[in-house]
């Protein structure tokens, strides 16, 4: 039986772009600039799309991972000020499973020539992460991680 | 602030034997500055400096009563639910770089235009 838990966290990002706001903003708002950037990357098949870009209009992205696993977005707009803001809530499903429903925002800034884009998610993040007794797991990735930065870096004496 | 500094903080952390030693003997539970000094042939004052990298890492807290400071793992710090996040975050920075990429293609195509 799966034990039941939710797990909250937030995360901000914030890059610049020699672009000004209407055209980053353009890559979000339309099918075609989305498609060149939001959906998967290599080892990612699309399997079902819909894009529908206004306040109460719903987005979906299935796709087929080369490792058979099967991911889907679906979103839902909430709040879109033209080349300013956007605001949507979705879900994320890995092979049917619901593993996240977070909430997004994206605002574009005037910066110079170009576009500053911030971008924050609060997320809660459902079931299954904590299954293999959660903080023994997490310190094992660490130190795992923690192995694999170091035998990356030049030695020391 | 730049997101990937906790993280980095984290695995600053855990790069030293005394620290992970001192984060060893805090999940058998809450110990007292001087319990934790005493395994470590290791001055007080080393041992308060490694307590604050492990507190600025976020991995665990201390507070005082009266003389005795008593140090405890901060509770959830290191759940995996942090290693989710950052996978997501890291999936939003690869996007935000094929972002910029598509972005700067773009630039580049109406300027072989005019």
């Amino acid at each position: 039986m799966t034990r039941r838990n939710v797990v909250h966290g937030t995360f901000s990002l914030e890059r610049t772009y020699d672009a000004p706001p209407a055209r980053v903003f353009a890559a979000f708002s339309t099918l075609e600039g989305k498609a060149a950037w939001f959906e998967g990357g290599d080892g990612y098949t699309l399997v079902e799309r819909r894009f529908d870009f206004r306040e109460g209009g719903a987005e979906r992205a299935t796709g087929r991972w080369d490792n058979g696993t099967v991911s889907q977005f679906d979103a839902l707009y909430f709040d879109i000020v033209p080349d300013e803001r956007i605001v949507y809530a979705y879900e994320m499903r890995l092979n049917g499973t619901k593993i996240s429903v977070s909430l997004a925002t994206i605002e574009f800034q005037a910066a110079g020539a170009g576009a500053r884009l911030l971008l924050s998610e609060t997320g809660a993040f459902l079931d299954g992460y904590d299954d293999a007794g959660s903080r023994e797991h997490g310190t094992n990735f660490l130190m795992d991680r923690l192995g694999a930065s170091l035998s990356r870096a030049p030695q020391t004496a | 602030m730049n997101p990937a500094v906790p993280l980095d903080r984290v695995f600053h952390a855990l790069a030293d034997p005394a620290r992970r030693a001192m984060l060893e003997r805090l999940t058998r539970g809450p110990a007292s500055v001087s319990e934790l000094a005493e395994p470590l042939a290791m001055s007080l004052p080393g041992v308060v400096q490694h307590l604050a990298v492990l507190e600025q890492s976020g991995l665990v807290t201390s507070r005082k009563a009266g003389r005795v400071r008593t140090c405890q793992i901060a509770a959830g710090a290191l759940q995996p639910a942090e290693q989710w996040i950052n996978e997501r975050r890291i999936a939003w920075e690869r996007r935000l770089d094929r972002l910029g990429d598509y972005l700067a293609g773009e630039t580049q195509m109406e300027g072989n235009e005019r």
